[in-house]
């Protein structure tokens, strides 16, 4: 009896939950991202604040009707993403959020998705529910969503023929050459990057990947793309959202 | 090319390269553990696969791999060191390791590195139908590894 309740521990005891990337970053490139005077990431999110407030086509802002700064957004609907979008028949990003208030609400012309404003848009919406736990349901609509992105999270990519579940399940915290691996979570994103200088979203991301891998990349657009975030996000369930992160 | 040299260098498995004109793929035959015969009947040289096992854009094993390559900095942590792999394991079975790892252990993450080109799922343009290394290339890796006593 003793030795089984000691074999039940051990797996439990190993499992300590979703792990954000951050707790891989060294001292120093935490301290930017605890410091929002030195994240520079936080431009990104002043260009998203303006966009929130400018007057549309049809005369009102997002600010019209979310409050001014956003203030009648609610932190936990925002960490909910994505969502399953009745009218669209599947999931609804917080990206597709965005183009879809934009051009539907505004009356805008729409935004190309790997456009830089519809990028600042989300990282200021995502970064009002900062310190928010990430809370996917994938329990009903999403489930089978759910299914088929972790379906592709383990599916072998590229002429390397590795995959997600490899670098980010098997080896976290270990060294690839001299790049650590973390788990690959998403509570980050919009995340600035310390390589490029650059706001980075989670396709673009997904596309460094991808090339990684030496495979064929998907559109940021892509049905694959969204059912991986359905899956990546719900798979961080737990963590606080930290957008901007600051990461390598 | 550029694009490809910054999201390359900050993952390091493997360094954008001149893509080498594809070659026919050579069918091999596989025991339950070993390669018996040389890929195309090639004869492998230590040398030349040490450095291939050194190239970032080649085998690259060194990504993952403790090898005694004491000038290339930042050995990866994810696979065994391969130091005295030749007193462990013999030439044919070195062979399997890298031709396809996964016939060994189906879950690896370890990259089949002589895997036919059909088998491959969505390859980008620059690498569609060839091997991750040349034939020549794997007989001079694992000539490499064995003389890793
Ligand atoms: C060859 C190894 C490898 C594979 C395979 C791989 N990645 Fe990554 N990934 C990395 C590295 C290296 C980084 C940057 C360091 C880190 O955060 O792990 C990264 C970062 C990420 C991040 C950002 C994490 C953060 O905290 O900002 C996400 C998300 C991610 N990967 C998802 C994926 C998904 C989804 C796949 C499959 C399509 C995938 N990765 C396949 C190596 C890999
Ligand atoms: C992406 C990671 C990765 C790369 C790149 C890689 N390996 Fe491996 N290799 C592994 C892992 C992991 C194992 C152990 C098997 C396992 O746990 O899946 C392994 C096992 C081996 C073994 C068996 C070792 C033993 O002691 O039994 C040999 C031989 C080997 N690798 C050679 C190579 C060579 C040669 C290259 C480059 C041409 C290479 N590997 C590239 C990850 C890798």
């Amino acid at each position: 009896m003793i030795r089984f309740l000691v074999l039940l521990l051990i797996p439990l005891s190993l499992w300590a939950g979703p792990k954000s990337g951050y707790e891989y970053l060294t001292p120093e490139s935490r301290a930017i991202q605890d410091d929002d005077f030195q994240n520079p990431g936080m431009s990104a999110v002043e260009e998203g604040s303006k966009l929130f407030h400018a007057q549309g086509e049809e005369g009102h802002s997002c600010a019209t009707c979310h409050g001014e700064g956003g203030a009648k957004l609610d932190p936990r609907r925002i960490a909910a993403y994505p969502v399953f979008g009745k009218a669209q028949g599947k999931p609804v990003t917080l990206r597709d959020r965005v183009h879809i208030c934009w051009e539907e609400r505004l009356g805008n012309f729409p935004l190309e998705f790997d456009d830089k404003n519809a990028l600042y848009l989300e990282t200021f919406v995502r970064h009002l529910a900062r310190g928010e736990p990430v809370n996917v349901d994938v329990s009903a609509e999403l489930k089978p969503f759910y299914e088929m992105g972790e379906k592709l999270y383990r599916t072998r990519l590229g002429q390397f023929g590795m995959t997600c579940y490899h670098c980010h399940d098997q080896y976290p915290g270990r060294k690839m050459r001299a790049q650590p691996l973390s788990e690959g979570q998403t509570n980050g994103f919009p995340t600035y990057r310390l390589g490029s200088g650059k706001v980075t979203s989670l396709g673009d991301r997904l596309n460094e990947c991808m090339v990684s891998l030496r495979a064929a990349r998907f559109e940021h657009d892509s049905e694959d793309y969204r059912n991986l975030e359905v899956y990546l996000n719900a798979r961080g369930n737990g963590l606080k959202i930290e957008t901007p992160a600051v990461r390598y | 090319m550029i694009f490809r040299h910054l999201f390359l260098i900050p993952i390091g498995i493997a360094l954008a390269a001149e893509v080498p004109a594809a070659e026919p793929y050579l069918a091999w035959r596989a025991e339950p553990a070993s390669v018996p015969e040389p890929l195309g009947g090639l004869k492998g040289d230590a040398q030349r696969g040490r450095a291939v096992a050194a190239n970032q854009a080649q085998g690259n094993c060194l990504a993952c791999h403790p090898l005694p390559i004491p000038e290339e900095p930042f050995h990866g942590e994810i696979g065994p060191p391969l130091a005295g792999v030749g007193s462990r394991l013999p030439a044919v079975g070195i062979r399997l390791w890298v031709i396809n790892a996964r016939l060994i252990k189906p879950d690896t993450i370890m990259p089949a590195f002589y895997l036919d080109p059909k088998e491959i799922y969505r390859s980008d343009d620059d690498h569609a139908g060839r091997t991750l290394l040349s034939a020549q290339q794997v007989e001079d890796v694992v000539a490499y590894l064995a003389t890793l006593k």
